[in-house]
């Protein structure tokens, strides 16, 4: 072989492996002009009956509502009266309130983790405003806005965070993978987009028992490369199914940039076009113009007119979790220079220029999310903190496991009672004998 | 084997009219008479529609039940079961099939993390009653992609229940009873043994299910219990453990040496009926654990320990285990790896030489 070391294919060039790198890392200056940003108002606004390829210019574009005079401008204005607006607004700063207690609740150890949705607020409150209460939403763990839009009681998700004896899930779920039927919440699952083809599913059963509820679900740009995502799009295009795909393009996947997802090449609304369904591409952080997608979406899928891929552009300002630090990949200047802005001060901006909302309105609303959320907090903490032993009892870990237990779980149970009373002799529970 | 109830019937329909089936026709049965009896159950999976299926399981159902409960599926098993799930979690009860239980793989995602854990993780809020229905087995030239017995990778799994008939008769009323199950159930059906109880002597002529007991099958709705096992035949020289395609071989090579063995076809693998196994192996003290999947990691060995851990004292010899080689499943050397006459003869051998 030594000998033989001139490549075969004469004079071809080598090839190369393409490897793609993002534009900022740490101490980089951040400049987003490269990245375009079209005007609010500008995108038509076609029948939600439409075919689809009529969608299909919008997937490269991006539907935007609020202009830089903060007004609700062009077709795509959901008009959506103050009363919406300031309720949107307030679950916004809700989802954002308890971000940051919870946040804090995890580096004061009272449980082990916990995933924030900063600068994505508009997406989950405005998506679930444009659905019925009643329509299954297939989430991902950044849309926790959907169940606080939808008036899920905080304490049972602070319970779930805590993982302690109040949590609906029995301590079984790492914190924030709530779940909740009542509320037309799937449970969530760490396995990423394994919730895209159950959509589907789901909203495809509704269809085959001529229900009027239909299904959304969420995924993330970078998740969005699972076989589980071309599972669901294939089949939400061969069977019609009455479903919003939405993906939330925040632009880092952990560390891995977008580009790792394919963005390079074209947006994630475009994927539409290839299965040949419906595609919309939005400004995230525009919640008027997150709604008005949502909608147009919604009454589609709600007219048997099938499923529409939305594309949410947004940017995750904070770390994926708090097992991450993103300063060590991606600039910190990224989110101050986000061309979009902040999601939550655009819509009150907005409100104000309606003068339907000032600044002293917004500062009273906003102390009185921290008392709501510091109140639920104390409530779940009367049920324990996580590893402080207020759990479900230890009979619990076996159930459920089937709808009934079978002799080697009963046996497994038996045993891992035992060891509990061996090491602690003095701790009774429920139906010790 | 009993003389007055020789297939373990419930007792009810012992005077319910019969009539010879095969394994498909069997299964075709139950599919018809639980989608007339639940109008929640659907049929999903590649070719299941019009067609009827590569098999014919689902022939004729679509045109009685309709296309909205019984469709074609996309070339996409993580879709398929993903689906189902989904489905399931509205509240229906999905009957998907896998066309070959060699390409259950690309579903393995959806299975395991997402239908196996739905009520644990959501405490019950969701469930998925899902029925997997996937032929499975060597033994018909199929090549490594459509022979495989994948059984193991599911009983690993907490939260699934696995479930293999060795007869028409069971392989209807195993199917009703995991299709009324409100959990996951994988069904693998072995495929060797659709048209005839075959006994491993590939060079002779194949039977079919005619005359054989187990293949006289009751008209209308009976359930065969998920978790009991079925003794084939009593006997107390030594006990076998075995499923599915096994059992027939086990039987016939048994016969043929005049051993007086007890064997055991297990029927639902999880949750195992082990009550049946250590009356059993307590009473012969030789065990003989068979099956056609790999060695390695296979069920055999989880048998096999269960026997050892339970049984031990009463145990004569070590227990022998039976399977296919550490090999994918090759094509022209089908019979060299498929555990036939010679390989289980040696075991029996083995254990019975004192």
């Amino acid at each position: 072989m030594a000998e033989n070391t001139a490549r075969k294919g004469g004079n071809l060039p080598p090839l190369e492996l393409y490897v793609p790198e993002p534009r900022y890392r740490p101490g980089d200056l951040v400049d987003y002009s490269h990245l375009p940003v079209p005007p609010a108002g500008q995108l038509s606004r076609p029948d939600e009956n439409c075919p689809a390829s009529d969608t299909w210019p919008m997937t490269t574009d991006m539907i935007r509502v609020l202009d830089e005079e903060d007004q609700a401008v062009g077709p795509w204005n959901p008009g959506l009266d103050p009363e919406t607006l300031r309720r949107m607004l307030r679950n916004m700063a809700l989802t954002r309130a308890f971000d940051d207690r919870m946040y804090r609740g995890q580096r004061q150890g009272k449980t082990s983790f916990y995933m924030k949705c900063t600068g994505e607020e508009a997406i989950s409150v405005a998506h679930a405003q444009a659905l019925a209460q009643d329509d299954m939403v297939f989430p991902t763990y950044r849309q926790q806005g959907v169940l606080i839009s939808r008036g899920y009681p905080l304490v049972e998700m602070v319970n779930q965070i805590y993982s302690n004896r109040g949590d609906a899930l029995k301590g079984r779920q790492l914190p924030i993978m709530y779940s909740s039927r009542d509320y037309g919440f799937f449970t969530i699952s760490g396995n990423l987009a394994t919730q895209f083809p159950q959509a589907v599913g789901w909203a495809m059963a509704s269809a085959i028992k001529g229900d009027t509820r239909i299904a959304s679900a969420f995924v993330g740009e970078g998740s969005s490369a699972e076989g589980d995502f071309h599972a669901a799009m294939t089949f939400a295009a061969v069977y019609n199914a009455p479903v919003v795909l939405n993906v939330v393009n925040n632009q880092w996947a952990i560390s891995s940039f977008s580009g790792f997802a394919g963005a390079e090449r074209t947006t994630f609304a475009a994927r539409a076009v290839g299965y040949g369904i419906a595609g919309l591409r939005v400004d995230g952080n525009d919640a008027l113009a997150v709604y008005a997608a949502s909608q147009w979406a919604v009454d589609r899928a709600r007219a048997n007119q099938g499923p529409t891929l939305i594309e949410h552009f947004t940017y995750r300002a904070e770390g994926h979790s708090t097992s991450d630090d993103p300063s060590a990949y991606r600039s910190a200047q990224e989110r101050e220079e986000w061309p979009l802005g902040d999601p939550i001060m655009r819509l009150k901006k907005h409100l104000i220029a309606l003068g339907e909302w000032s600044e002293e309105q917004q500062d009273a609303m906003d102390r009185e999310l921290v008392e709501h959320v510091k109140a639920a907090t104390k409530e779940a903490e009367k049920n324990g903190v996580l590893g402080h032993g207020l759990h479900h009892p230890f009979h619990t870990m076996f159930e459920d496991v089937f709808e009934e237990l079978p002799w080697h779980l009963e046996e497994q149970a038996a045993q891992a009672i035992r060891e509990r009373q061996i090491k602690w002799p003095e701790w009774k529970e429920e139906g010790d004998v | 084997m009993s003389e007055k109830n020789p297939m373990n019937m419930p007792e009810t329909l012992t005077d319910a009219p019969a009539r010879e089936m095969n394994m498909i026709e069997a299964i075709n049965d139950a599919l018809d008479i639980m989608m007339e009896r639940d109008p929640d159950i659907v049929i999903l999976g590649e070719d299941v529609g019009y067609f009827g299926g590569v098999f014919r399981a689902t022939a004729g159902l679509q045109k009685k039940f309709g296309r909205n409960r019984v469709f074609d599926s996309p070339i996409n098993e993580c879709g398929i079961i993903g689906a189902a799930v989904g489905m399931a979690a509205y509240g229906l009860r999905p009957v998907p099939e896998i066309q070959f239980a060699d390409y259950i793989y690309p579903s393995l995602d959806q299975l395991i993390s997402e239908a196996a854990r739905m009520r644990y993780r959501s405490a019950g809020q969701f469930t998925a009653p899902i029925t997997v229905r996937s032929p499975f087995g060597g033994g018909i030239f199929g090549g490594q992609t459509h022979s495989q017995s994948p059984e193991a990778l599911f009983t690993h799994v907490a939260g699934i229940k696995t479930v293999i008939p060795a007869t028409p008769y069971d392989a209807k009323g195993l199917l009703i009873a995991a299709i009324e199950d409100n959990d996951p159930v994988i069904v693998f059906e072995p495929k060797r043994i659709y048209n005839g109880p075959f006994d491993g002597y590939y060079d002779k002529p194949s039977r079919t299910w005619k005359g054989h007991p187990g293949g006289l099958v009751p008209e209308g709705y009976y359930r065969t219990p998920l978790g009991k096992a079925r003794i084939v035949r009593e006997g107390s020289a030594l006990t076998v453990l075995a499923y599915g395609t096994m059992i027939h071989v086990a039987e016939a090579v048994l016969a043929e040496k005049g051993v007086d063995a007890e064997i055991i076809d297990l029927r639902t693998l999880v949750p195992l009926d082990i009550e049946t196994v250590e009356k059993s192996v307590e009473k012969t003290g030789k065990c003989l654990v068979i099956h056609e999947a790999t060695r390695t990691s296979g069920f055999g060995a989880e048998l096999v320990t269960l026997v050892q851990e339970r049984c031990f004292y009463h145990l004569e010899a070590p227990v022998e285990r039976v399977t296919g080689f550490d090999t994918p499943y090759p094509h022209s050397l089908e019979w060299a790896y498929f555990p036939g006459p010679v390989r289980i003869g040696e075991a029996v051998d083995r254990l019975l030489k004192d």
